[in-house]
C-alpha cells in the first residue's frame, strides 16, 4: 500500500508524527542544531546560550473551559523554552484568520496573549496577519515562534537523562485534553474539567534556584506524558519505569477517558512539566516545586534504570507491568 | 487484591491442570493488559481474548465496499473512528478522507442523523459495526428516520451478535476452553442468561465480567471455584450493571428493526444465524439494497494471523508479521488497528515477551 498522502495522524504527536518529521524534514534540513529535536533549538551566540522555538495553534474549539487559542499559543511557546531552561523574553505572533471570524472573539483572543505574555515578562515584538476565505481554516490559527536567554550553564536535553534519576511532575495530568473534547462537537459532555494551560517558567525558574542538577525537563503536551517519556527513554537510551498510583489524576478526568476509551497517560497537559533528576536532588526540587502555585500537587511519579533500554514502563495499581507505548497518532474514540 | 490473588493461586493449585480462559469482549483485553494483571496469574492458568472485537471480526470485503461507498459522488460515509484506519484490499477510509472523499467521524448513530437532515442533497451512510452494545443505537437510528421519513439516510448493515459466536468457538476441534469470561456491555443488552446454553450443552463454566482489573480477577477466581467444585453455571461478577434479562426495551427496538441471517467473521468464517440483517419493513435504510452494494471477497495478506488470534489459537506472537511490518503505525491486520484489538493490545502492553 502506497502512504501517499499527509494522513491526520500524522499530527497526532505519535510515532507517524516522528516519523513524517524523520523520513521528509530531517534529510532535507538536516543541521547540527536542528537534530537533537528537542523542544527549542539551543543557539550560542557570544558567552550566552539561547533557546529558539516555533509552534503552531490549530484547537477547535478556539475557545475552551480553562483558556484559548491566543492563551495556549503563548503558554506552548513559553514552555518549550521553559524545559530548555530558559527565561523567554520575545515573542512572534502570526495570525490566520477566517473571514468571518467575529472581531469580539479575536479581541478576547488577544487580550489573553497579551496577559499569558505578561505573566513570564514576555513580550510580542513582531508578528503578522494574514485572512483566508471561510471555509478555509476553522475560526483562526496561530504561530507563534520564542526566543530566550538559557539561565543555567549546562545544556538540558532529552537524552541526558541518567539511570537512578527521579521523574517528577507538577499535578495531575490529562486536563488540557479532556477540557478540550468535552466541548468538541460530536463528544460534548458535562465535565468541569478545565485547561490547565499555563505559562511554566515562573515555576522552572524556582526549580533550577534550587541548584540542583536538573537533566531535562519537558512539557507533556500532544502525546501526553507517554509520548514525553518514550522520547527521553530513547533519546537517552535508559528505562523509565512509572508508578500508577503515584500519578495524580482527577477523578473525572479519569472517568472522561473510561467513557471515551482512552489512557490518561496520552492525553495532551498544556501546564505540566516533567522534570528528571538525580535521586538526591529529587526532595529540594519538590520541595522548590510545592512551594509554587503551578506545583502544588508536585510528586516524585518514576525512576530510571538502565533497562529495558530506550522503553518505559509503567507500575500498574494492582502490581504488574506494561509498556507505556509512544501514541500512534489521532486518538479514535472507541465503539462498544 | 492480594488476597484475591492468593485465593487464585490456592484453586489453580487445586484444579492442578493448565486452563484456558476466554475473555471474549475487546475491553477485557485491553483492561487485562492496561492493569498487567496477566502477570499476577498462576503458570496453569492462561487469558485468551476471543471474537469480541467488533472492527477485528469486520469482514475485509466490508471494508472494500465501504471504502468504494465513500468514492461515490454525493455520498457522505458516516463511521466509528476505530474503523477508519483498518485496510481493506488496497485502502482504508483514512486513506480515502486524505484523498478528498467524504469520510466522517460519528461518535453516535444519531450524529450520523443529525448529518443527514443537515446535507439534504447528499446520502449519508452510516456503518453499522458492532455486537448487541451499538446495534440497539442504530435500530433507534433506523426508527427514527422512518418515523421522520428520512430518504437520505442509510446503514451499511454488518451487526453481529455474541451466542452464535461463542457457539461455533466450542464446537471448533482447534480451539479448547475452559471457561468464559462473558463481555459486560453486551450482557447489560441481552441479560446473564443469554450464555446458559453454553453450560447447559458443553459444560462451560461462564462469569459476566466488569471491566476493572479487580471486576476480572474476580471472575478469574469464579471460574476457577466452578472448575474446582465440577459445576459449570452462568455467573454474574458485574451485577451492578447486568440483570437476568437485559434491557428489554433495546431488545425490542433490536427486534423491531433487525433479523437474524447468516454472517461472515474474519478469522471464523460464516457461522449462521450470528449476523443481523435489516428487516424488509425498513429495506430503504439498508445501503446495501438501496444504493446497490456488492460485496467482493478482499484479498488479504496470507501471512496475518489475524483469524486465528481471533479463535483464541495463536497469540500475535506467533505471527510473523508482528511488529515488523505489523504495527499500530503501519496495521496489515484489524488487530492490529483496533483500539479493542489483541494484536495492539500485546504490541502496545507486552511486545518485550516478542
Amino acid at each position: 500500500m502506497k502512504r501517499d498522502r499527509v494522513l491526520l495522524a500524522h499530527g497526532g504527536g505519535g510515532s507517524l508524527t516522528r516519523e513524517l518529521i524523520e523520513t521528509m524534514l530531517l534529510p532535507r534540513l538536516e543541521n547540527p542544531l536542528l537534530k537533537p529535536l528537542d523542544d527549542s533549538a539551543v543557539l550560542v551566540m557570544g558567552n550566552s546560550g539561547y533557546a529558539f522555538t516555533s509552534d503552531s495553534y490549530v484547537v477547535t474549539p478556539y475557545l475552551f473551559p480553562g483558556g484559548d487559542i491566543g492563551r495556549l499559543a503563548v503558554c506552548g511557546t513559553v514552555n518549550d523554552l521553559a524545559v530548555m531552561g530558559a527565561q523567554p523574553f520575545w515573542l512572534s505572533l502570526s495570525l490566520i484568520l477566517e473571514e468571518g471570524l467575529p472581531l469580539t472573539d479575536l479581541s478576547t483572543i488577544v487580550d489573553s496573549i497579551h496577559a499569558a505574555a505578561a505573566e513570564v515578562g514576555a513580550q510580542v515584538v513582531t508578528g503578522d496577519t494574514k485572512v483566508v476565505e471561510r471555509g478555509k481554516c476553522e475560526g483562526l490559527y496561530i504561530n507563534t515562534a520564542g526566543l530566550g536567554k538559557i539561565s543555567v550553564p549546562y545544556w538540558l536535553g532529552s537524552a541526558n537523562v541518567k539511570p537512578g534519576d527521579a521523574v517528577i511532575i507538577n499535578g495531575p495530568i490529562g486536563e488540557h485534553g479532556v477540557a478540550v473534547m468535552s466541548r468538541r462537537e460530536g463528544v460534548a459532555f458535562q465535565t468541569s474539567v478545565t485547561s490547565d494551560c499555563a505559562p511554566l517558567w515562573p515555576l522552572v525558574k524556582a526549580i533550577l534556584d534550587t541548584g540542583a542538577r536538573i537533566r531535562a525537563m519537558r512539557d507533556p503536551t500532544r502525546g501526553g506524558v507517554a509520548g514525553a517519556v518514550c522520547d527521553i527513554a530513547r533519546a537517552s537510551n535508559v528505562g523509565i519505569r512509572l508508578f500508577e498510583d503515584a500519578i495524580p489524576i482527577s477523578g473525572e478526568v479519569r472517568g472522561a477517558c473510561d467513557l471515551l476509551g482512552l489512557d490518561p497517560l496520552t492525553i495532551a497537559n498544556e501546564g505540566k512539566v516533567l522534570v528528571f533528576c538525580g535521586a538526591k536532588d529529587a526532595e529540594p526540587v519538590l520541595a522548590a516545586m510545592k512551594n509554587h502555585p503551578l506545583g502544588r500537587q508536585a510528586r516524585v511519579i518514576g525512576e530510571v534504570s538502565t533497562k529495558p533500554e530506550g522503553m518505559a514502563l509503567l507500575r500498574t495499581t494492582i502490581g504488574g507491568e506494561r509498556i507505556i507505548d509512544m501514541p500512534t497518532g489521532e486518538d479514535l474514540p472507541r465503539i462498544c | 487484591m492480594k488476597t484475591l490473588v492468593a485465593n487464585i493461586e490456592e484453586m489453580a493449585r487445586r484444579v492442578g491442570r493448565d486452563l484456558k480462559f476466554m475473555e471474549v469482549c475487546g475491553t477485557h483485553t485491553m483492561a487485562a493488559f492496561r492493569s498487567g494483571l496477566r502477570q499476577l496469574l498462576p503458570d496453569n492458568v492462561r487469558l485468551v481474548s476471543g471474537p469480541g472485537c467488533p472492527v477485528c471480526v469486520t469482514d475485509p470485503g466490508y471494508l472494500d465496499a465501504a471504502i468504494e461507498l465513500c468514492r461515490r459522488p454525493g455520498v457522505i460515509v458516516a463511521t466509528f473512528g476505530d474503523l477508519v484506519r483498518v485496510p481493506g484490499t488496497e485502502s482504508s477510509l483514512e486513506r480515502e478522507r486524505a484523498s478528498g472523499a467524504s469520510v466522517r467521524i460519528v461518535y453516535s448513530p444519531s450524529d450520523a442523523l443529525v448529518l443527514a437532515r443537515e446535507c439534504p442533497s447528499r446520502h449519508v451512510v452510516f456503518l453499522g459495526v458492532g455486537f448487541e452494545t451499538t446495534a440497539p443505537t442504530v435500530a433507534w437510528a433506523i426508527f427514527r428516520a422512518a418515523q421522520d421519513g428520512l430518504r437520505n439516510f442509510s446503514v451499511l448493515c454488518a451487526h453481529k451478535t455474541m451466542p452464535r459466536a461463542m457457539d461455533a468457538l466450542v464446537r471448533d476441534q482447534a480451539v479448547r476452553i475452559d471457561g468464559f469470561i462473558c463481555p459486560g456491555h453486551v450482557s447489560v443488552i441481552t441479560g446473564a442468561q443469554m450464555y446458559r446454553f453454553i453450560c447447559q450443552q458443553y459444560r462451560i463454566p461462564c462469569v459476566v465480567s466488569g471491566f476493572e482489573a479487580w471486576d476480572i480477577l474476580k471472575s478469574v477466581g469464579m471460574l476457577l471455584r466452578q472448575i474446582a467444585e465440577g459445576r459449570a453455571e452462568v455467573e454474574n461478577e458485574y451485577s451492578r450493571s447486568v440483570s437476568e434479562y437485559g434491557n428489554r426495551a433495546a431488545q425490542q427496538l433490536m427486534h423491531e428493526v433487525f433479523e437474524p441471517r447468516d454472517d461472515v467473521w474474519r478469522g471464523l468464517g460464516t457461522i449462521p444465524g450470528s449476523g443481523l440483517g435489516i428487516r424488509e419493513k425498513y429495506a430503504r435504510f439498508d445501503a446495501a439494497k438501496v444504493l446497490g452494494v456488492t460485496f467482493h471477497e478482499a484479498h488479504v495478506n496470507p501471512l496475518c494471523r489475524c483469524g486465528s488470534v481471533l479463535r483464541g489459537i495463536s497469540t500475535p506472537l506467533d505471527c510473523h508479521l508482528f511488529g515488523r511490518p505489523c504495527s499500530p503505525a503501519h496495521p496489515i491486520g484489524p488487530c492490529m488497528v483496533s483500539s479493542e484489538g489483541v494484536c495492539a493490545a500485546y504490541y502496545k502492553y507486552e511486545r518485550m515477551a516478542a
